[in-house]
Formats: structure tokens, sequence, C-alpha cells
């Protein structure tokens, strides 16, 4: 395990580095006008970090962002095993959603302020738009190649649909059904905080928005680099459980 | 036509069927939203006139550009990552946790940077598309069965004869669903920033319409949108589907 792991943490720490090199590499070339260098964003971001407001940002972002996810998940679920189980509405509907993905979906987000106002609820039902996809398609796709040995035991056994979801492909779908969770996780996060980057008052998402009206770059940065870390460093560790999973089967 | 989209057909035409009930009933509110048949209206009467040509001409150009960038340049590093092992090793991580991270977060800086024109639309497009471009061209390679390039070299097939004959046809289904998720993230790079903050595009006047309470124009305009991503992305999702099926792969 750790032989496995010892060169994936060197690559990381080597990717990290170039990107810290190019970061400053840029600043060099772009000037203070336009970006901060790494120093100046960790001094900045330490003062901001520390702020009063600055908690209340957080707090706005993650609570939108953790009932999107829930719902997400919720609703990700429940959809996917039932186009996975139903064959029909599956072949039916799967290119639809597929279809979806593809759209630029900030261009819906007038409808979704038009629909649920101003506030939280615009901001939720613009992340679970995004993040529901990957986890119908992927739960779907689990469900339906479940081996067939398995789905034939459970005839064999007499489950009822219930059963057959909570003992058989639920268990045999956990590992794609994760990676969807991720992805979904990620997309969720994008949804939340585009939506915040308009018609919002408060979040991380505003608060770059304001940066821009400001001209503080300052801000920009800091607010952007919190946001890469914290999207970066969470998808690493899902990243790492998913693989596992994958591995154990 | 197959059983499954007589059912997506219903589906579609329920859905619309409905909101054009729920509207003319009054249970939506008119300020909300128009009847769909009001909405396909505007949207003959918009493209008849051609108010709206400079601003699709101009995020067609841009959404282009960003693609062609895309595709060479994920075509060219996917290429020789797969020559590097070291670095490729490198660059995973980044490569894994890419479409994490929230590209639009990087637009304010790009507007800083390279002022309100073109640029930051494309830059922002690009660099959501290249990657999946990157990963695909990677994945397509790394599945060219050894035998074929074992029967290559038996046959001492140059270099170029090679890619042109061995690798490209087994690579090219994967290579086609990077360009399928390519033009789908340009369109979406393109038209986000334009809606985010620019000077004119489709977004630009989906945006603008809404802070003009202007729905006779807002509406038409995001149908339009999803009309066209719909379209493409169902003639790339062909192509591709057909790619595979020639390879025996689905």
């Amino acid at each position: 395990m750790s032989a496995a792991r010892r060169p994936g943490l060197r690559n990381a720490l080597l990717l990290i580095a170039a990107l810290a090199a190019i970061w400053q590499g840029l600043h060099w070339w772009a000037g203070d006008v336009a970006l901060a260098s790494p120093l100046a964003t960790l001094r900045y971001t330490a003062k901001l970090v520390t702020g009063e407001s600055f908690g209340m940002h957080v707090f706005d972002t993650l609570r939108a962002f953790g009932i999107a996810f829930a719902l997400s998940v919720v609703i990700g679920l429940l959809v996917g095993f039932w186009l996975g189980f139903d064959r029909l509405s599956g072949d039916a509907l799967e290119p639809m959603i597929v279809a979806v993905y593809a759209i630029p979906k900030l261009t819906l987000y007038p409808i979704l302020l038009l629909a649920f106002g101003l506030g939280v609820s615009a901001k939720v039902a613009f992340g679970v738009l995004h993040g529901v996809i990957p986890i119908i398609l992927f739960t779907l796709a689990a469900v339906r190649n479940t081996r067939p040995i398995l789905i034939k035991t459970g005839h064999v056994l007499k489950l009822s649909r219930l059963q057959m979801a909570r003992w058989i492909l639920f268990p045999a779908a956990v590992p794609e059904i994760f990676t969807g969770l991720r992805v979904g996780f990620a997309l969720t996060l994008i949804g939340c905080l585009l939506a915040e980057m308009f018609a919002s008052q408060r979040g991380l998402g505003y608060l770059l928005m304001t940066g821009i009206g400001l001209h503080n770059v300052e801000l920009i940065t800091s607010v952007t680099l919190l946001i890469v870390v914290f999207a970066a460093s969470v998808s690493v560790v899902l990243l790492q459980i998913d693989r596992r999973l994958h591995r154990r089967v | 036509m197959s059983r499954s989209a007589w059912y997506r057909l219903l589906v579609v035409a329920g859905a619309i069927a409905l909101l054009e009930v729920l509207c003319t009933a009054g249970v939506i509110d008119r300020i909300t939203m128009q009847p769909p048949h009001l909405i396909a209206r505007d949207l003959v009467r918009m493209l008849v006139s051609g108010r709206m040509n400079g601003a699709i001409v101009k995020t067609l150009s841009n959404t282009l550009l960003a693609l062609v960038l895309a595709l060479v340049v994920g075509i060219v590093v996917g290429a020789s990552l797969h020559r590097f092992r070291a670095l490729r090793d490198t660059l995973d991580p980044l490569f894994a946790t890419y479409y994490a991270v929230p590209v639009f977060a990087f637009y304010p800086f790009f507007i800083v940077v390279f002022g309100l024109g073109d640029l930051p639309q494309v830059l922002i497009a690009f660099m959501l598309g290249v990657v999946a471009v990157i990963v695909n061209t990677l994945n397509g390679l790394d599945r060219v069965p050894a035998v074929l390039m074992k029967t290559a070299r038996i046959m001492r097939l140059s270099p170029a004869d090679t890619a042109l004959r061995v690798t490209l046809p087994s690579a090219g289904p994967y290579i086609v669903t990077g360009i399928k998720l390519a033009v789908a993230y340009a369109f979406i790079g393109v038209i986000g920033s334009e809606f985010i903050m620019s000077r004119g595009g489709i977004g630009y006047e989906i945006s603008y319409a809404y802070t003009s309470f202007d729905n006779a124009t807002m509406y038409p305009l995001i149908v339009l949108i999803l009309l066209a991503s719909v379209a493409i992305n169902a003639a790339l999702s062909g192509w591709e589907r057909r790619l595979l099926a020639r390879r025996g792969l689905r």
C-alpha cells in the first residue's frame, strides 16, 4: 500500500510546486494589477479568513451546497434505480438526461430565479440541476450492469423489488454509484457557486463578483484559491475512496 | 421508430402540453413564463427579423475557435503525454481533479488580464474542453491493441503510416468521445462566460433580457440554445455510436 502511495504523493507535491511556479510566473508577467503573487495571496487569505463577514459567506455557500448535494443524492439515486430497473424508461430517458448535461445550464438560471425567487432556494435548485445528472447516469449504468447471476439468485430466493434493491443491486452497484457521487459533488459545488455569482448577496460566488466590481485583485485571487483548494482536496479524498471501492470488487 | 423513441416523444410533448395548460390557465403567471406557443412564435419572429444574428455569429465563432484550439492542443498534448510516462504520472492527479474545480472562477482573472473582449470567453471554453480531449486521447491510445502495433512493426510501417492506418482507426471512437465533450464544454464555456459578464453574444443577450424583464426575448433565446445543443449533441452521439459499433465495442 505505502509503496503504491509514495509515488502518488511525490507526483502530487511535484504538481503543486509546478502550479505554484506557473502562478508566480504569471504574476511577474501580468503584474500586480491583474494577479496577486502567491505570497501576497496567502497573506490576504489569512486576513480574509479571520475577518468577520467571511464566516457568513462560507456558511451561506456551504449551507446551499449541503442542501443541494443531499437533494441531488436522494433524487439521483431514486431516478437512477428506477431507470436502471425499468428498461423502457431507461432507454427512453437516458439520452435526454445526457443531452441536459451538454446544455449550457447557466442560461436556465433566469428561469430558476423567476420560479424560485432570489435567495437560497434558487441556489439550491441550480446546484441540484448540475449535480443530479451524473448521479442518475452512474446509478443507472451500475444497476443495469449488475451481473445477471446475482439477479438470478435474487429471483430464486423470491426477493421482492425492494429487497432486491437493498440486498443485491445496491451492494453490487456501490463502487459505480460512488463515482457518480464524486462527480455529482463537484458539479453541485460548481452549480451553487455559479448561482451565487448572479443575483446573490452572500456566499463565495458573490465575493468573487464583488472582487470584480471593486477591482480588488487580491480578493479575486484569494477566493479563487480557496475554492480551488477546497474542491481539489475534497475530490482527491473522494477519488482515493473511489479507487479503493473499485479495487475491492 | 423504436418504442423508446415514441416514449421520449411522448414525454417531451407531454411536458410542453403541461406547460401550455399551466400558462394559459394562469397557474404560472405571465411574468414568470410565457406559454410555449408564444415562445415558438417569438423565436420564429426573432430569427426572421435577424436582430440576433450578430450575437449568434459572435457566439458561434468564439465557440468554434475555442473548440479548434481545444482539439488541436488536446490531441497533441495527449499523444505526447502517451510517450512520456513520467510526465503523465505527474499530471494524472491534475486530470483526475480537474473537473472538480470551477473553471468559471478563473473568469474574473482573465477579464482583468485580457479586458472584456472575446479572449477571456474563448480561454474559459478552451480550458473546459481541452482536458476532456487529453484524457480521452490518452484513453484511446491506451486501448490500441498491442497486436496491431506489433503487426505494424512487422510490416515496417513508417511512424506516419502507423499513426494513420493503425493508431487513429483504433483510438478513433475514444477520441470522438473527447470531441463530443469538447463541443459541449466549448458551448458551456462561451455562453456561460457571456452570461456572467461580456459585451455581446447569446449569453449576454439572455442576461440583458432577464435584467430588463424582456421575456419575449429571453425565452426564445433559451429555447434556441436548448435546441442547438441538443441537436449537436445528438448528432455527435450518433457518430460516436456508429464508430464504436464498427469496432464491435458496443
